[in-house]
């Protein structure tokens, strides 16, 4: 046995947090796309020898990312055959424990002193892999194919040489692809960063103690886990969630999320929710854990991260159900949109189980609007991004937080100044959605308004977005949150006729002109408790801000 | 003898600092009384009056003032009025999309300016400050009188674009001088000229929300000093590390939050500098956090990303100070998964560390370092202090120990290592996100319990180098004492190098410039020479985050902007990308109007030793992690004589301060009566 005692496993802990951040850290300052290194959508992480759980993941990785890579690892140890040092597979199906195909994964074994001891890997969300729409967010997409370019486990680099054959294969059939060679090189970089440091952890406490520490860690974690499920009374939660639709049958999708408490463990069963569908709003199995994991993760912030935290939480695979896609069903909505429904089951089966630390349900969706055309003045193409918050849930000890990120990120939106700076638009309004949060004894928090008007050139408008149909859920009596709204407003001769979207808050290829306004609305938060405890000067507060008419008061505040 | 006193006084949380030095006869006077939070003037007097330095012999007072960070993080600031563009009133609500933690969907934010007091007007530029919507004059008229009517004391003026065209800006401002009862009206552009309407918009409002707050905390503190015959120079110390004369600091309220902290840089700046070591990693380690920054080239990193609270963006050039989580008062504890756990709860001044006999009950950093002998337990024998030494021992036992399987000793230490660690770990995060290996940087420990910790944070970062100044505690104060003047000045070009117009960046510099002498002119105080620093802040075209690159003067060229961005690129990240562009994004210029340089050779006041025996106290049992305990030296910090050499273990002492030398380290004491400790890995 290796001489492992108390302080030295904690200190081997941080270590390997600490190789885990350096790698967030280099992977996002080397980055080229601004969705990496500002929207911060990558993440890395330390992955078992044989089974390819997970050991240590970065703080500062994207939270869709919880769990996520162990599965994509897994599937390399699979297939993985004669591997060396400074090989670094690439790999992005969807199928195989992966997201959408826009995340693309780097795993690279990680030798010490001449024998594997694990596996280093990082996902970044790149801002292309070819397909049918730039970006990759179809919102009516049938099959993967037209999503883009799907890339099993294969070595990008040989032996610390990248292929040359491989990389063209995959520049020739992505958008920008150009840019694409400095976050090639930033993902690999981040990876030789994790390799320098996790030698140096490796040499100081000797692989033995760290593999013992490893060992112990899970063990640890799944402890802290399983104390916290323990304070949760035993008996069988049901929650739900509703994704509007498809995109392509204009017909909800149901998550029926059934959660059952015994002992220390929890049994996730989604069993009853709907079936595969034909649109993009599929989720697949990797994607559908780890919306779970991320759940529970947001309910108990301080539990670290690693395989054993994970142990106590049983999930059936939800079979026969869009929660668990197969080839070649569409994927591209279950990272950015389905993931947050599930998390959202999750909330929301489980407050009344635990009121003290839980919330009404969040907007949970990324909104995400994209905007293409040919910009005449300037002659050039380009597509903008609009990515959009949300209310959050009222909570036991206040209201609910205002335009807060989507549960799965955590970037800061655009100035609106920088996105008329690179795009013919003009922003005529970005206001506070009045009235969405819903109303509870903590209302919920407020969605945005935002109005873009086109400038110049012909563009075309694509969304992902949810909840134009139902509202977040309130929860203990507080009413749900206001719905998402999108509202297209051309300029005709006889004036201005307006289009909604048949599938609300899901649409694509709409032709907009010079002189067209988007009218977007983002969902408010859940209130929380009921309405009529609200307390009376909250309420005067309310009214002077103007969150909510006197009459909205009266309705929905009883008084 | 003529006025010629130089006095700096630092306000901190518990004490108020003063350093006086008198230039020609190189006289020092110190001194050290509570800080009075209700009005900081009180403990600045009672500093001044305990140094028993003559205000009318003082040439001049360079004051650091925490009156702006309080008020802001008290939220005891004026009420604001906003005027804003047609339609963005809400901007300043709804943020950057964000939750204060990245797990966990919950908490608490309130506007500075609450919604009522949001008004807007009719006007809009578009991104290349071509006008959309002419201003609405009769509405700005109308807002200016609906908020004076509300009872707002200070008003903001904050306008899409501004920072590329501030015409409108510039227009309303005027309007609203002639109809607003006092001078409190910020423009959003005039504090930075930068892009990003969240951050330059909470930036006004901040600035705002403090100018009537220090205006009259200035005018009682001048009032009271010239009632006692100080009649010439008060200045006041900004977050840039520079200082402003009182007289118009409040026009740029905002620029003093974080001075403390600024502060202290600039005299491990300085120190660094006469001591030869040009690059350090500042470490102040107080009671409940520590704060950390960087020096490079004896120059003190500069940025204009502060956040002071959750969505609290100051966007304002500060020295870049990092504060974590972790100081003496930080509490051990066994988590959940029976795994020690070290901060970031804290035991605070209130109850505080148990040793410290105010209540507390759950072992701290601080109290493991009593138990293991690296601070005085004598300290304890105070008469009015109900705990002893045997009390901190069981409960270290108790608390960490017996959970553990640890005896109190073995405990004690576990605190000390994990505490270690993760500061240690923290200070290389802040290191690396700024782009540096700690391995290429000395030490530079002050604060209260900085030099306790420094060796082992040395050596767990490999640092080679360690720099204890001679008066660790008052390190902020001397920060005020050797603090130039300086004016910083930023504004948005963002251009892509190759379409750059002509002349564009010399007249952007040169009316920067401009800008900086004239404030310097309206400082009326004496510089010895007026130093520029240029810098532009570069991206390649298509990327998000921004590389700051320093130039050498006015007329830099486009190959040389360009090349020098490749240059700052590949020495950063180690990525060559020569097929993008570059793009200038920002460009700064700071003012320095250069005061006098002092000679600190007399900070120790005591006479020096004959040798290094001559300064021993004594000797006592200390723990170390390199052999456990020890028969330790223990040194009368002042008494060690200048130029002497000797070995660790050491212990330390002096008034506020303890330090820790490790077996293995090697000490010299320089002509300065700095420390300078050679840390074996």
């Amino acid at each position: 046995m290796s001489d492992l005692d108390p302080v030295t496993l904690v200190v081997i802990q941080n270590g390997l947090q600490q190789v885990c951040n350096e790698m967030d850290l280099a992977f996002c300052r080397a980055a080229f796309s601004p969705v990496i290194s500002e929207a911060l959508d990558r993440s890395d992480g330390i992955y078992h020898r044989d089974t390819g759980e997970l050991i240590a993941q970065g703080d500062l990785g994207l939270p869709v990312f919880v769990g996520t890579m162990q599965f994509s690892t897994q599937a390399v140890i699979e297939r993985a055959r004669d591997i060396k040092p400074g090989d670094i597979f690439i790999v992005n199906d969807p199928y195989l424990g992966g997201t959408h195909l826009m995340d693309v994964k780097f795993v690279k074994p990680f030798f010490y002193r001449g024998k594997l001891f694990a596996w280093l890997a990082n996902t970044g969300h790149w801002p292309d892999t070819g397909g049918m729409v730039p970006g990759g967010f179809s919102a009516n997409a049938t099959e993967v194919e037209q999503e883009g370019l799907r890339l099993p486990p294969v070595k990008l680099y040989k032996q610390g040489v990248l292929d040359e054959e491989i990389l063209s294969i995959i520049l020739s059939n992505i958008r920008i692809a150009d840019q694409r060679i400095g976050d090639i090189k930033a993902q690999a970089a981040a990876l030789g960063i994790g390799e320098k440091r996790l030698t140096g952890l490796l040499d100081r406490y000797g692989a033995e103690t760290v593999e013992a520490a490893i060992a112990e860690l899970k063990s640890r974690a799944s402890q802290r886990m399983r104390a916290r499920i323990a304070q949760i009374p035993d008996g069988v939660y049901r929650g739900g969630a509703v994704v509007d639709s498809d995109g392509v049958v204009d017909e909800p999708l149901r998550i029926e999320m059934k959660i059952e408490k015994r002992g220390e463990e929890l049994l996730f069963d989604m069993a009853g929710s709907s079936p595969p569908c034909q649109g993009p709003m599929n989720s697949v199995l990797a994607t559908t854990k780890s919306s779970i994991y991320l759940a529970m993760k947001h309910i108990f912030p301080d539990v670290p991260i690693n395989a054993g935290t994970f142990e106590p939480l049983k999930i059936v695979d939800p079979e026969g159900t869009f929660l668990y896609a197969k080839y070649p069903r569409p994927v591209s909505g279950c990272a950015a949109e389905v993931s947050q429904r599930i998390a959202e089951a999750v909330f929301n089966a489980l407050v009344p189980a635990m009121p003290d630390k839980l919330f009404a349900a969040p907007a949970g969706t990324s909104g995400n609007l994209a905007l293409g055309g040919y910009d005449p003045e300037r002659k050039r193409a380009y597509v903008m991004y609009m990515i959009s918050g949300g209310g959050y849930g009222g909570w036991h000890g206040g209201d609910g937080l205002s335009n807060g990120c989507s549960t799965i990120g955590i970037s800061k939106t655009t100035p609106i100044e920088v996105m008329e700076q690179y795009y013919p638009v003009l922003f005529e309004e970005f206001s506070l959605h009045e009235g969405s949060g819903g109303a509870g004894k903590y209302r919920g928090g407020f969605g945005v308004n935002y109005t873009i008007r086109l400038r110049r050139g012909e563009a075309r408008a694509s969304m992902v977005m949810d909840h134009g149909r139902t509202g977040p859920r309130g929860a203990m009596g507080g009413e749900d949150g206001g719905l998402n709204r999108v509202t297209i407003e051309h300029e005709t001769a006889d004036g201005v006729v307006g289009y909604t979207p048949p599938h609300l808050s899901k649409d694509q290829d709409i032709v907009i002109k010079p002189g067209d306004r988007v009218r977007v609305s983002t969902p408010g938060g859940g209130g929380f408790g009921d309405p009529k405890q609200r307390d009376k000067a909250a309420i005067a507060r309310d009214i002077e801000r103007g969150y909510y008419t006197p009459q909205q008061i009266a309705a929905r505040f009883g008084g | 003898m003529a006025a010629s006193w130089i006095v700096g006084i630092d306000v901190g949380g518990t004490f108020t600092d003063l350093i006086g030095i008198e230039p020609q006869s190189g006289k020092v006077a110190l001194s050290k009384v509570p800080t009075t939070l209700e009005n900081q003037a009180f403990g600045v007097l009672a500093a001044l009056e305990k140094a028993g330095i003559a205000l009318g012999d003082t040439a001049t007072i360079v004051h650091g003032t925490t009156t702006t960070t309080n008020a802001l993080l008290e939220r005891k600031v004026a009420r604001v009025g906003l005027i804003t563009t047609k339609g963005f009133r809400d901007s300043l609500e709804l943020g950057r999309r964000t939750r204060p933690t990245p797990y966990g969907l919950t908490g608490i934010f309130e506007p500075l300016v609450p919604r009522q007091w949001r008004l807007e007007v009719p006007e809009r530029l578009d991104a290349e400050g071509g006008v959309v919507t002419p201003l609405d004059e009769a509405a700005v008229r109308e807002a200016v009188q609906q908020l004076k009517a509300a009872g707002c004391e200070a008003l903001v003026i904050h306008f899409l674009h501004s920072y590329i065209n501030p015409a409108h800006e510039n227009r309303a401002l005027d309007i609203a001088t002639e109809l607003w009862p006092n001078g409190y009206i910020t423009a959003g552009h005039s504090l930075l000229s930068e892009y990003r309407e969240y951050e330059r918009g909470t930036t006004a409002c901040v600035n705002a929300a403090v100018q009537p707050v220090l205006h009259r905390y200035i005018e009682r503190l001048d009032g009271e000093l010239k009632k006692r015959g100080f009649g010439r120079d008060l200045l006041v110390m900004q977050g840039n590390g520079g200082t402003i004369a009182a007289g118009i600091v409040a026009e740029a309220a905002v620029n003093t939050v974080m001075s403390g902290p600024a502060s202290g840089v600039m005299a491990a700046a300085y120190t660094a500098r006469e001591a030869g070591l040009p690059n350090v990693i500042t470490y102040d380690m107080g009671g409940t956090s520590s704060d950390v920054g960087l020096i490079q080239a004896g120059v003190p990193q500069v940025s204009s990303e502060l956040e002071l609270e959750y969505a609290m963006p100051i966007h304002v050039p500060m020295v870049d100070v990092h504060t974590i989580g972790a100081g003496g008062g930080s509490i051990a504890g066994i988590d959940d998964a029976g795994m020690l756990k070290v901060g970031p709860e804290s035991a605070g001044a209130r109850p505080g560390p148990i040793c410290y006999g105010r209540g507390g009950t759950r072992p701290t950093i601080t109290d493991a370092n009593l138990a293991l002998g690296r601070l005085d337990p004598a300290g304890l024998l105070s008469v009015d202090n109900p705990v002893s030494l045997q009390d901190v021992r069981d409960a270290i036992l108790q608390h960490v120990g017996k959970p553990l399987g640890l005896d109190w000793q073995q405990a004690a230490a576990a605190i000390l290592r994990i505490g270690n660690d993760k500061m240690a770990g923290a200070i290389r995060m802040v290191s690396l996100s700024r782009g540096h290996d700690p391995r290429d940087f000395a030490l530079f420990a002050f604060g209260g319990a900085g030099p306790l910790h420094a060796a082992a944070l040395a050596r767990e970062l490999g640092i080679p180098k360690l720099l204890l100044p001679a008066r660790p505690g008052i390190t902020n104060a001397l920060g005020c004492v050797v603090a130039d003047l300086r004016h910083d000045y930023v504004r948005t070009v963002n251009k892509p190098v190759a379409s750059l117009p002509d002349m564009l960046v010399r007249e952007v510099l040169q009316g920067q410039i401009a800008e900086g002498r004239d404030t310097i002119a309206r400082d009326g105080v004496a510089v010895e020479e007026i130093q520029l620093l240029h810098n532009a802040d570069m991206q390649f075209q298509g990327q998000s985050h921004l590389l700051r690159v320093s130039l050498p003067h006015i007329d830099v060229s486009k190959a040389e902007l360009q090349a020098a961005f490749e240059a700052a690129y590949w020495q950063r990240f180690g990525v060559e990308l020569p097929e993008i562009r570059a793009q200038l994004v920002n460009l700064h210029t700071a003012v320095i109007g250069r005061r006098p340089r002092l000679t600190l050779d007399r900070l120790l006041m005591a006479k020096p030793a004959d040798d290094v025996n001559g300064a021993r106290l004594g000797s006592r049992d200390v723990w170390f992690e390199q052999g456990g305990w020890q028969d330790t030296p223990v040194y009368d910090r002042e008494r060690l004589p200048r130029g002497a050499h000797f070995a660790g273990p050491a212990i330390l002492q002096q008034l506020d301060t303890t330090a820790v030398i490790e077996p293995g380290n090697a000490v010299d004491v320089d002509s300065l009566g700095n420390l300078i400790v050679t840390v074996t890995p």
